[in-house]
């Protein structure tokens, strides 16, 4: 057998030069996806691309905002993880709610979904009530649960006062203050409740039917009839949920100051946290750096930490679909 | 996409996004080339947001358009200093010419960083030696490492404020003047329940009550925050662990921490007729001289007096002294019109008749001597007595940082633990904040 191809016949492996025609549509093809896409490449590259590249440069610079930044190396870093003592709460705080806050607003929406799809009567009328509390606005939600948690003046602990339950100091406890957010994040528990309110109505009435033909309970049907149908959108409460916590920032900032009792004035120093930092998150941390002291290297630290958790809890979520979906092969 | 071509595109991308960061820094650069007597409008940035002292702030400026009639200004109240410094940094032609802050913690920031002009050449260009007209401590509060890039626009200074009816009842003569006077009045002064819970405090010296932030209440004892090198030196001053375990003993003699941290919470709003020294659930009080017109203008139902706050016994001969803060003023980096700004500032800040006119209008203290002598000045005996505070030698403003507050709030977290009696050893919690002052100090330094 030759070594050397024949002239005449091309080597079969080698890829057949396209026409130019054919080379032309195909060009055209790719620009036609891309001018399709830009839209979401320029979104993208200027809404995420961009800050997170400016985050990473900035995490290594000194940078006031206001004169030219200078590379300091690992400064920040060093600062974030072994000088700033308040890192550590703040952490604690947010993985805190994120856990506790997720887990019980899932459960509590979807048992309040359930609720609303099995009444028979005045439908419309709890639909609406339990929807209600999602629309005020965050501030004003606290604003009113600060007040009437105030251990002092608030009409709940005075109830519980009469009724000879004692009283917790709620917002300006510092073991009571994250049950509290979690409890005014319960009461707007409508977002959760119409999702999942739609998605429990969505689950074919025949395999109810067939299940009680089954002889299965109530149990063995929410079971093996309810929670199959459900899952992709309890796992899309989970991931968004985690994401939204992640960025809890306005009810903590807001309770702490109230609760704190200190006026807010144009001069007034407030650190963010009331009591003992109990109620300090990252998203508050960040600010409180970023832009009241200007850190912005340490600011950019802490938010790509942040940024990290979140990607890493997210991808794990989805990939193995939080023990809620039978995994991909 | 073949390799060195993709090495190509992500080098230039890298480079462009270089570029584009480094051109975020450093945004608009005014200019003091303007002539002043050139027609003008200024933008004036302050923090005022009641009617009465916005209508002042307002006087003022009618005042001051009178005397320069080719300069207009505009005024924006109840502006923060995070706007303040968000809007500088940001630039542009809506950002302000002359800016206040109600806060002399953010001073050495807005020096360091150049935000704030340094006003020396200005008033080397007028003729104003400006410790002639400004007391000394008032200057210190306005400057930072050489670089006086504020001016006091009145003060505000710290004192006691006692319900003379309850004093009457307990059978003391007069407001305390040392520390041990001060401790055992205000356990005379406490009324218990039957069931324990407080009818009224003697004082409740708890750190997070309304104006009783702990470098406040330290005043009182002199300290000296930061060496020569400009390192914290609160471990190494004797005075810091002498007023913490003061705290303590304080808090002791009328219940404990616990139980005045309770009665606190039941506290009405700060500005409000329910607060504690209105509704007399505290028979003493710390807080400025604006008090006393809120205790006129709520109709008090009690008689009550103010008096400096007491001294520590072995600084006896300090009495009369408090601590003072007080509005600064300054001029923006990026304002193009810098002499004309400079003849505001100068205006609201160092014109005699001005001053006391919106002295007496706001009920503050005035900063200037001539000011602080005037006869014009309220001759009101409890506005008198923060007068006499701000003239003490030994009265004391806290000393201006790179970064701003975080000091204070720093020292602020390891006195709310100290007084809770979460730090058994007062002298190893003093040597790692000092370190965590030292270290967030280090991270604002360029």
């Amino acid at each position: 057998m030759s070594l050397v191809e024949s002239p005449e016949r091309p080597a079969a492996t080698a890829p057949r030069p396209k026409a130019p025609a054919l080379r032309r549509r195909h060009r055209m093809q790719r620009l036609r996806t891309l001018g399709f896409l830009s839209p979401w490449l320029v979104g993208f590259s200027v809404f995420f691309g961009y800050p997170l590249l400016a985050t990473v440069y900035f995490s290594f610079m000194h940078y006031n905002q206001i004169q030219q930044p200078s590379f300091v190396g690992l400064r920040n870093w060093k600062y974030v993880f072994t000088q700033m003592p308040l890192f550590g709460p703040a952490l604690w705080n947010t993985l805190w709610l994120v856990v506790v806050m997720v887990a019980l607003r899932v459960v509590f929406g979807l048992g309040i979904g359930l609720l609303v799809t099995k009444i028979k009567s005045g439908v419309g009328f709890f639909r609406t009530a339990f929807y209600l509390p999602y629309l005020a606005p965050p501030v004003a939600a606290t604003v009113a649960f600060v007040f009437l948690l105030n251990p002092g003046t608030g009409p709940v602990n005075e109830i519980l006062e009469a009724v000879g339950i004692p009283a917790p100091g709620w917002f300006n406890d510092a073991a009571w203050a994250k049950p509290s957010l979690v409890m005014l994040s319960l009461w707007g528990i409508g977002d959760l409740m119409v999702i999942f309110m739609a998605a429990l109505l969505d689950v074919p009435k025949e395999q109810y039917e067939a299940a009680e033909l089954d002889g299965a309970g109530a149990w063995a049907r929410f079971r093996y009839v309810t929670w199959p149908s459900i899952t992709p959108i309890v796992l899309f409460a989970v991931v968004t949920g985690v994401v939204q916590t992640m960025q809890y920032y306005t009810q903590a900032l807001v309770a702490g100051k109230l609760a704190s009792g200190v006026t807010i004035g144009p001069g007034t120093v407030i650190q963010p946290g009331y009591p003992d930092h109990s109620t300090l998150t990252v998203p508050q941390l960040v600010y409180s750096l970023g832009f009241q002291n200007f850190n912005t290297g340490a600011a950019c630290v802490l938010s790509l930490v942040l940024f990290v958790i979140a990607m890493a809890v997210t991808t794990l979520l989805m990939r193995k679909r939080a023990g809620l979906l039978p995994a991909e092969d | 996409m073949p390799r060195p071509r993709m090495r190509i595109c992500l080098s230039a991308a890298l480079a462009g996004a270089g570029l584009i960061l480094s051109g975020c820094a450093n945004p608009s650069v005014g200019s003091d080339r303007d002539d002043p007597t050139q027609p003008v409008t200024l933008k004036f940035w302050h923090g005022w947001s009641n009617q009465a002292e916005v209508k002042a702030v307002d006087d003022s400026i009618a005042r001051f358009e009178k005397l320069h009639p080719n300069i207009k200004v505009k005024t924006v109240n109840n502006v923060t200093d995070e706007t303040v410094n968000q809007a500088l940094r940001a630039g542009g032609d809506d950002a302000p010419d002359v800016v206040s802050s109600f806060t002399t913690n953010n001073v050495g920031q807005y020096c360091s960083s150049g935000m704030w002009v340094d006003l020396d050449p200005f008033m080397k260009k007028t003729g104003m030696e400006k410790t002639k007209v400004f007391p000394k401590t008032f200057l210190d509060y306005t400057s930072y490492q050489g670089s006086q890039c504020a001016l006091p626009l009145l003060a505000d200074s710290y004192g006691l404020y006692y319900n003379k009816d309850a004093f009457k009842e307990a059978g003391i003569e007069r407001p305390p003047r040392t520390m041990s006077e001060f401790k055992r009045d205000a356990a005379k002064l406490t009324k218990r329940k039957p069931d324990g819970s407080y009818e009224r405090a003697g004082f409740v010296p708890n750190f997070r009550l309304y104006q009783n932030s702990p470098d406040r209440l330290f005043a009182q004892w002199g300290p000296t925050y930061f060496d020569k090198k400009g390192k914290a030196q609160l471990a190494r001053d004797p005075r810091s662990k002498q007023f913490l375990t003061f705290q303590r003993e304080l808090l002791d003699a009328q219940g404990g921490y616990a139980a005045l941290e309770k009665f606190r919470t039941k506290f009405g709003d700060e500005m409000s007729s329910q607060s504690s020294f209105m509704t007399q659930k505290a028979a003493m009080h710390l807080d400025g001289e604006w008090r006393g017109l809120m205790l006129k203008e709520g109709k008090a139902k009690f008689d009550w007096g103010s008096a400096p706050m007491p001294v520590p016994d072995d600084q006896a001969d300090t009495y009369g002294r408090g601590y003072l803060t007080g509005t600064v003023a300054g001029i923006a980096h990026s304002s193009k019109h810098q002499n004309a700004a400079w003849e505001l500032l100068k205006f609201l800040t160092a014109d005699t008749d001005q001053v006391v006119r919106f002295a007496n209008a706001i009920h503050n203290v005035p900063s200037t001597f001539a000011a602080l002598r005037s006869p014009e000045l309220d001759a009101d005996p409890s506005f008198r007595t923060f007068i006499d505070i701000a003239r003490n030698p030994h009265s004391q403003a806290m000393p201006p940082s790179i970064n701003g507050g975080q000091y204070i709030t720093a020292l602020q977290d390891f006195s709310y633990n100290a007084e809770a009696g979460k730090v058994p050893d007062l002298d190893k919690g003093l040597r790692e904040l000092d370190a965590q002052i030292d270290a967030d100090n280090l991270q604002s330094v360029n």
